[in-house]
């Protein structure tokens, strides 16, 4: 019996709350219900537990109820039903429990290794393998690993490791220097062992905090940073293993990374959704490489799509239009001759005829096989740096503009072109 | 009666065109540049002979003239000069043809367009008996040319105010003059300038009137410029020949397509755009506000407004080009690609989009 639990990364410490670098489009979709490769985020963790598990399956959300509207439990355990999919269900902090958190409040499962994601990571989820290694030499903790270069792996958790066994001797949360190129992928399989040095934790950091007296401010006395608290505290002591991985791997910070996964998920369909992918066919669209097109998509059969193109529900696709390595969402209209590149265009947008709408892609340098996406700051020296030109939510473009390396926020009509702009 | 054109040298201004063909040969609204005075000149003012003052000698413009000659009727000289010799000073290197007889001739900047005068003007001449006479037009702002300041009644020029801070006259030189031969003994075979050394001791003698132009006119010899003189041309051809213009489906204002030119399915041709022979657009494409010379190609879905395209080029599927490109001869732009007021050199192939103008050698 396996269990796994899917937690949302970030709120470390005073940020504000999640999502926030994914705006302008997490203003009106919680994050991991974002679509990428049409559909949402957090659907490709779940097919990866459901492949290794098929059977229950927490989520860990914090603060935001994946309720209501957008819920997930609902409209999940919907299209799931009978299809052998895990059951599931929710377990929501009501204070931000850090990383770790999740893990902890889980009621000791009889022996039951438990894989845990963080939602905000694009990856082929080698569960199996992680499951299998455990199966050989099992460890409280098994980390995912995966390579990065020198200078990136700074943005993220380093991981010594002893080659010969792969036991973690050392694990740092975004060094200053460099540490290994080996980083921490933000999956891990935890069996039943690891929830006594998490509990320890737990209860020394109540204990020190309340000391502290700062336990009203963050990081509270509940929580547990499982980077921090956990990996850097135990590593060298026989309990934390990394299985280094060379499958796809990315995180999904921003709108650009979205992008870029959305390439990486596609591509993967081949192998693990093929009827996910649209094909040519008498009569419609032209297709260039990995396209996703959902069946209430009206797309004319002049149009050329791809590669890397997602095409979401009731998205209407005038005829001449041209789409490359792009998302439309939701409801949203190209009209003809529109030509839309590295740009994702939001729920309900128009873009009128023969307009342009154009972002510049920070893809991992391709000829470096261990480049990651870089870190994904907005400005540098105060200017706005290229990158994907997102439009919000009901954008209106109008027609023969231009719309180049430009964030549109929600509910905007232009009347112009602009270039390297944020839009308020 | 003679007219003498001062064509000059490279048209370096007109770049990257230029380096294919000699100013006075690149079409504007499908016919040479020069073409369009010398054809005046012969229709309206029944001039025999025209001497083309170069400071570089073309094959090509040799072999276009002496085809012309034999089209037209009429003679047509090149004036070679060996060094710069600014704008008077070719007429003292022609003397010789210029005063085989003693009627007055004209002198033509050749990168003029405008409903050309030039029966008014023998008439003007004539009337007022003098020595010279220079066209002026009026223009908006001034304080950025040299201005003329003649009397009202009977166009006698008083002076000339280089860049004016205070208004005192909208009228500049439109480039167009019309001279009695004794002009020449004013001027030296050596390098002169005729606005700023001749004609101001001509206008203190008395000698020197102004005719002002009626309609459009417009200094050709930019890109900019060159598109501006072509709205300008178009519509006055709206006014005067409008059989000219084409219009159907898809075409929006005025718009002269040479009948070799072939337009797609869904496209939206105008307004202001000269489409010359052999010119191919696919379908779904949208040109307002450009020049697309002989034998350019144009794919489907693109977006083309304030660019020339020049000869023979091809322009890719759904790309973007404005704010003044000019692509010279033999340019292809792959797909999908975005130029900003790209200046691209002849026999290049782009592949990246140019988002901020720049030359593309």
């Amino acid at each position: 019996m396996l269990k796994a639990v899917l937690g949302r990364r970030g709120a470390q410490g005073p940020l504000p709350p999640p999502g926030t670098r994914f705006r302008p489009l997490s203003f009106e979709v919680p994050k991991p219900l974002f679509p990428v490769a049409g559909v949402p985020m957090i659907q490709h963790h779940i097919e990866a537990c459901a492949q290794v598990m098929g059977n229950s399956l927490g989520f860990y959300q914090a603060r935001w109820a994946l309720t209501g509207s957008w819920g997930l439990g609902g409209s999940y355990q919907s299209s799931f039903g009978g299809s052998g999919l895990p059951g599931f269900r929710y377990l929501q902090e009501f204070a931000p429990l850090g990383t770790g958190g999740s893990i902890f409040p889980e009621p000791d499962p009889a022996g039951v290794p438990k894989p845990s994601c963080l939602k905000d990571v694009c990856s082929d989820f080698p569960l199996g393998a992680m499951l299998e290694a455990h199966r050989r030499q099992p460890h409280p903790f098994l980390l995912l690993g995966t390579t990065a270069n020198r200078t990136q792996s700074l943005n993220y958790g380093c991981i010594v490791e002893n080659p010969e066994t792969h036991e973690v001797l050392h694990y740092v949360e975004k060094p200053s220097t460099f540490v290994s190129d080996i980083i921490n992928c933000g999956i891990y399989l935890f069996s039943p062992e690891a929830l006594k040095p998490l509990r320890d934790v737990f209860q020394r950091n109540q204990q020190d905090r309340q000391l502290d007296g700062s336990s009203g401010s963050w990081p509270g006395a509940g929580t547990i940073r499982l980077e921090q608290d956990v990996f850097t505290a135990l590593s060298g002591q026989g309990q934390i293993y990394v299985h280094l991985t060379d499958g796809i791997w990315s995180q999904i910070k921003s709108a650009g990374s979205a992008l870029y996964a959305s390439r990486l998920y596609l591509n993967r369909y081949q192998v693990t959704h093929p009827e996910r992918l649209a094909e040519l066919a008498p009569g419609g669209p032209c297709i260039r490489g990995n396209v996703y097109i959902h069946p209430t998509a009206k797309v004319a059969s002049s149009a050329v799509l791809g590669p890397n193109v997602s095409i979401g529900e009731g998205v209407t696709v005038g005829e001449g239009v041209r789409l490359r390595e792009s998302i439309v969402l939701h409801g949203a209209t190209l009209q003809e001759h529109t030509c839309v590149l590295h740009s994702i265009v939001g729920w309900g947008s128009t873009v009128g005829r023969w307009a342009r709408v154009e972002g510049t892609p920070n893809d991992p340098n391709p000829n470096d096989p261990r480049a990651r996406m870089d870190s994904e700051s907005l400005f540098r020296d105060g200017k706005l740096l290229p990158a994907i030109t997102i439009l919000g939510c009901r954008v209106r473009i109008p027609a023969e503009v231009l719309i180049l390396n430009s964030i549109v926020l929600p509910h905007k009509e232009l009347s112009r072109s602009f270039t390297n702009q944020i839009i308020l | 009666m003679k007219a003498l054109i001062l064509v000059g040298g490279y048209g370096t201004r007109l770049r990257p065109l230029t380096l294919s063909t000699p100013k006075p040969l690149v079409d504007f609204c499908n016919k040479p540049i020069l073409l369009h005075q010398v054809e005046a000149l012969v229709k309206k003012a029944g001039v025999n002979h025209v001497i083309l003052a170069v400071s570089y000698m073309s094959e090509m413009l040799e072999k276009e003239m002496k085809e012309q000659e034999l089209r037209l009727g009429i003679r047509i000289s090149m004036s070679h000069e060996q060094e710069p010799l600014g704008t008077a000073g070719p007429l003292a290197l022609a003397r010789e043809l210029l005063t085989e007889n003693s009627d007055p001739f004209f002198v033509l900047n050749s990168d003029i367009i405008c409903d050309f005068p030039f029966a008014a003007m023998v008439q003007f001449h004539r009337h007022h008996g003098q020595e010279g006479t220079i066209v002026v037009t009026k223009v908006e702002e001034p304080s950025k040319y040299g201005v003329v300041v003649s009397e009202a009644d009977t166009g006698r020029i008083h002076r000339f105010v280089e860049k004016p801070q205070v208004f005192v006259s909208n009228k500049i030189n439109a480039g167009m003059y019309i001279f009695s031969p004794s002009v020449l003994q004013r001027i030296q075979l050596q390098p002169t300038s005729i606005e700023k050394e001749i004609f101001p001791v001509m206008a203190k003698e008395g000698q020197l009137y102004a005719m002002e132009l009626p309609g459009f006119w417009m200094d050709i010899g930019q890109p900019k410029d060159f598109l501006t003189g072509m709205c300008l041309f178009l519509q006055s051809l709206r006014q005067t020949q409008p059989e000219r213009l084409c219009s159907g489906p898809g075409i929006v204002g005025n718009v002269l397509v040479d009948p070799s030119a072939r337009i797609g399915q869904n496209c939206s041709i105008g307004p202001n755009v000269s489409l010359g022979p052999d010119v191919v657009v696919e379908d779904g494409v949208c040109i307002k506000r450009c020049t697309v010379l002989r034998g350019a190609h144009i794919r489907s879905h693109s977006w083309l407004d304030s660019c020339i395209v020049g000869w023979s080029s091809r322009v890719g599927q759904w790309v973007r080009m404005e704010n003044v490109t000019v692509l010279g001869e033999d340019v292809i732009v792959g797909d999908e690609l975005y130029l900003n007021g790209a200046s691209v050199l002849p026999h290049k192939s782009i592949g990246e989009s140019v988002p901020e103008p720049r030359i593309i050698m």
